[in-house]
């Protein structure tokens, strides 16, 4: 119906002579969640990183919103504060606690007043359970407890975009538990999601589309049905038929 | 022991007319360090924002000039204030100025000159201490400022910063203690410090060791309070070391947690209220049992 919120057009990622992401192409419309599965060293992560332009895409284009971000003379920052990232090794800020770590890009970068920061900051830490925590600093806390925290930061921004880089590879299958129950509630509320996972069953249940990438192209995409039912690609059959087993 | 003795008596008779001057010197002297260091923290800190700001393939041609510029004017500073005696960077800025500009530029007073000296040395040192603090930072704190949309300058005040301030603390307060030690060459531009005052007296007195030992404990009190106060300042930054829940209303237990009962898709939830059910039943049956102890207490009587 309208236009996607984010296209990645002909990307390729070089690392010295080692070719990371060769010519990958998708788009994200508004509400979809998208989860990017793979082996690892697929390129999956790249890719995510290339979107939040962490790392810069050797060649080919992304598009936010129809405007070309990877162009010179754009704007990383204000990009950024609109896409949030959520990493695998949370990444919180060690020197705050969990509720300046959550105020700090509200203030900072959206200039918005500290009472205002505090209350969306609490708000958010409310929806994924933290809200008691506010006080502690980011070591004090158990992963899961912190990934929860990390999510809260990033909704914090009111990002129309948000990114997992395989958020729940470093927790114990507890934690995953908790970790995936905020994000299954965030993807009902229907924000965009790209999310980077090798967890099967989340990528089955709640995505709306996915993408099957190995050795750095994508292989396979379309809806959990197709992929997970009846995939095409031999690569994907392999692969899936591999987790299911195990 | 005669020997002590007579010692003791040199120290007690310098102290006695000259202690007001040594007292003063110890002031001039931590005053001048003090300002110095905190000078020199703040040339550190600057000098590591310039350094870092990242450079890349795809910035314009004028923008990856002015910042090889900036990084090789730093680099320069660091290496000719770190690499020459502060005694003769003194001489240079005291006499070499007046001779080079013919007495049109000259330093009005010792203070502002040692001062100068003294924390530019230190600024070329803490530069290279604060480079070793912003490496020592994970390199994730940095992605998770940049991914919420923080500039360099956001992300090096407000996260890195920060973090590198806390491990390179051990390095202030080495540079601190040096520059209380070492601003003893500031003599050279007549700078009345703690030492210098140890020349007039000795000029006067002719009590060479006595008043070498008055210095030496002198100095060696002003370090040890130095090192007291940084370690106590270093616990401080620590913060506590445990945390308090917030809990909406103390006096309702567990209040903050009713979120888990309305929301059923809350992993463990059916467990948690259970184990809160189990709670609750043990703090009745600890009561009970605590009820009949008390009874039984009172049979024994």
């Amino acid at each position: 119906m309208s236009q996607p919120i984010i296209e990645v057009k002909h990307v390729s990622k070089n690392f010295g002579t080692h070719q990371v992401l060769k010519d990958v192409d998708f788009n994200v419309n508004e509400g979809d969640v998208t989860c990017v599965i793979g082996a690892s060293g697929s390129g999956k992560s790249t890719l995510l990183r290339c979107i939040n332009l962490l790392e810069r895409p050797s060649s080919g284009e992304i598009l936010f919103h129809g405007r070309p971000i990877t162009a010179r003379g754009s704007n990383p920052c204000e990009y950024r504060s609109k896409v949030g990232m959520v990493f695998q090794s949370f990444n919180l800020f060690s020197n705050m606690t969990v509720l300046e770590n959550c105020m700090a890009g509200t203030v900072k970068v959206l200039k918005k007043s500290r009472e205002e920061a505090r209350q969306t900051a609490v708000s958010f830490l409310e929806k994924v359970g933290m809200e008691q925590y506010i006080h502690a600093k980011p070591h004090q806390l158990s992963g899961g407890q912190k990934q929860r925290v990390a999510i809260a930061r990033a909704l914090a921004m009111q990002p129309e975009v948000l990114l997992f880089d395989e958020p729940t590879s470093a927790l114990d299958p507890q934690m995953v538990g908790e970790v995936l129950n905020v994000m299954r509630q965030l993807a009902r509320e229907g924000l965009t999601m790209i999310v980077v996972t090798h967890e099967m069953a989340f990528a089955r249940d709640v995505s709306s589309h996915v993408v099957y990438m190995a050795d750095g192209v994508i292989c396979e995409e379309g809806t959990p049905k197709d992929i997970f039912e009846n995939p095409r690609n031999e690569k994907t059959k392999e692969f899936l038929a591999r987790f299911s087993r195990g | 022991m005669e020997r002590m003795v007579q010692l003791g008596n040199d120290i007690v008779k310098l102290w006695s007319t000259y202690g007001g001057s040594y007292l003063r010197g110890m002031l001039d002297t931590l005053l001048l360090a003090l300002v110095a260091t905190a000078i020199g923290c703040l040339i550190g800190l600057c000098c590591g924002i310039l350094n870092t700001i990242p450079c890349e393939q795809e910035d314009p041609l004028l923008k990856r000039f002015f910042l090889k510029l900036i990084r090789a004017v730093v680099r320069i500073y660091v290496e000719v204030f770190r690499g020459t005696p502060m005694i003769l960077q003194a001489v240079f800025c005291y006499y070499g100025l007046p001779y080079l500009t013919d007495g049109a530029m000259q330093f009005n007073s010792v203070w502002a000159a040692s001062i100068l000296v003294v924390s530019i040395n230190t600024g070329a040192y803490m530069a290279e201490s604060v480079r070793g603090g912003i490496i020592s930072v994970n390199p994730g704190q940095t992605e998770g400022a940049k991914a919420i949309g923080m500039n360099h300058f956001q992300t090096m005040t407000s996260v890195i910063l920060p973090q590198a301030l806390r491990n390179i603390m051990p390095q202030i307060g080495n540079n601190f203690i040096i520059n209380i030690k070492d601003t003893s060459v500031m003599f050279i531009i007549s700078f009345t410090e703690f030492f210098a005052v140890h020349r007039g007296v000795t000029g006067a007195t002719y009590l060479y060791f006595p008043s070498a030992v008055i210095e030496m404990l002198g100095y060696l009190t002003m370090t040890l309070t130095a090192s007291v106060l940084l370690r106590a300042l270093e616990k401080m930054m620590d913060g506590p070391e445990n945390f308090d829940l917030a809990v909406a209303d103390p006096l309702v237990p567990g209040e903050g947690m009713h979120r888990y009962k309305k929301n059923p898709k809350e992993p463990n939830s059916d467990y948690r209220i259970q184990e809160q059910q189990a709670e609750v039943s043990d703090v009745l049956a600890g009561k009970r049992s605590g009820g009949r102890r008390s009874r039984k207490g009172g049979h024994s009587k």
